[in-house]
């Protein structure tokens, strides 16, 4: 009989490919105008696909959320410390 | 949109919406840097990061079996003392199922041996990964599926395990407890504990969404609620002592109820149960005080 050889090893940081954004049903939306840029929602989001950026309305960095990845927990709408955050329902994802 | 750049734990990983493992893992990377190798217990950690044929992590790391992470990581820095290599850091990753049960006599062993190896233990409070059944982290009145809440029973009639006195009896160097409350408190203990040259062991409470029957979004409120209860204080032990508490002088604790009711798991306790674990916290506010 024929053995398939299973391949054990993977490559690092392929999980990129499943973008788990679909799972979500409601979508965090930033008002940067209230955001004070503290980065707390980028340190707690569980996906780590909220990223600290330069924007063109303001000097400080600010949260940016990658979509294809956020699962819609709203934890970064939760303790925002300032509500900059709010969440949408979310039809099209 | 740019794609994000490689990380140490890369989205995609299908823990559920809002995992509190999760945010307390993210912390941890971030008191890491990229010269560090990573074993990993059986649990949700493992099997929500590496479904086949896909990894999320952007380290070296490595899973054998439920029971011994802890025996991988001393091969491994065995394998880097046989190359004269003292400077990668090994990690040690586990549920509490895995650090508190199944994997404690080799956890134990390692200890023993005094190897320089950081093990990281993210409590759940139950074995989350197969379906919520009581470990030895499981705290009094938990309702879990194995010790199910109903009409004759109000859940887990067990205390919980104090691991972190058990490793401390290993005479450990660093020895702390945090939860996914407090990311940068995370954050500093990883760095504290690398920077220590011997074993270290940092437990971190990880509020779990289906297994405390909590909301997606609740997860860094219930790490914050369960220290200022003080049933779960941020503690720091270096050679044995105590040198830093969030339960203080002028620290004043909120009643355990306010932490318990907001729980599915802790739906079934009466007046009598909520006086029993509010002396838990009361001994904890006694014995923690600095």
């Amino acid at each position: 009989m024929k053995r398939s050889k299973i391949k054990l090893e993977t490559k690092a940081n392929s999980s990129l490919n499943n973008k788990t954004g679909p799972w979500r049903t409601h979508k965090p939306i930033t008002d940067y105008a209230a955001c004070i840029g503290c980065s707390l929602c980028a340190k707690i989001c569980p996906e780590s696909c909220i990223a600290m950026e330069i924007r063109t309305d303001s000097p400080r960095l600010k949260p940016v959320t990658d979509y294809d990845y956020c699962k819609g927990c709203a934890l970064c709408a939760r303790e925002c410390p300032v509500k900059a955050i709010r969440m949408e329902e979310d039809i099209a994802a | 949109m740019n794609r994000p750049p490689k990380k140490f734990l890369s989205p995609g990983h299908n823990a559920c919406a809002g995992c509190g493992q999760l945010v307390a893992v993210q912390a941890v990377m971030r008191g890491l840097d990229e010269d560090t190798i990573i074993a990993n217990a059986t649990g949700c950690l493992e099997v929500t990061t590496t479904a086949y044929p896909q990894s999320a992590w952007g380290l070296p790391w490595i899973h054998s079996l439920f029971e011994n992470a802890a025996s991988v990581a001393s091969g491994i820095k065995a394998a880097l003392k046989q190359k004269k290599d003292g400077k990668t850091k090994v990690l040690v990753q586990g549920g509490d199922g895995g650090t508190y049960d199944i994997g404690l006599g080799l956890i134990s062993g390692m200890w023993e041996r005094g190897e320089n190896i950081l093990y990281v233990c993210y409590d759940t409070e139950a074995y989350s990964n197969t379906g919520i059944q009581a470990s030895g982290a499981t705290p009094y009145g938990a309702s879990t599926t194995t010790t199910p809440k109903g009409s004759e029973s109000i859940g887990s009639t067990q205390a919980k395990k104090d691991m972190l006195a058990i490793a401390l009896a290993h005479g450990l160097k660093y020895a702390a407890q945090s939860t996914a409350g407090y990311p940068d408190d995370i954050t500093n203990k990883v760095k504290r504990a690398l920077d220590v040259d011997g074993p270290s062991y940092l437990q971190i409470l990880s509020p779990c969404i289906p297994g405390w029957q909590i909301n997606n979004d609740e997860a860094v409120f219930m790490g914050k609620l369960a220290v200022e209860t003080a049933l779960y204080p941020l503690l720091e032990y270096k050679d044995g002592i105590l040198n830093a508490s969030s339960i203080t002088g002028s620290f004043r604790a909120k009643p355990v109820a306010e932490y318990l009711k907001k729980q599915g798991r802790f739906k079934n306790l009466s007046e009598e149960d909520l006086k029993h674990i509010q002396s838990l916290a009361d001994a904890n506010l006694k014995r923690y005080r600095l």
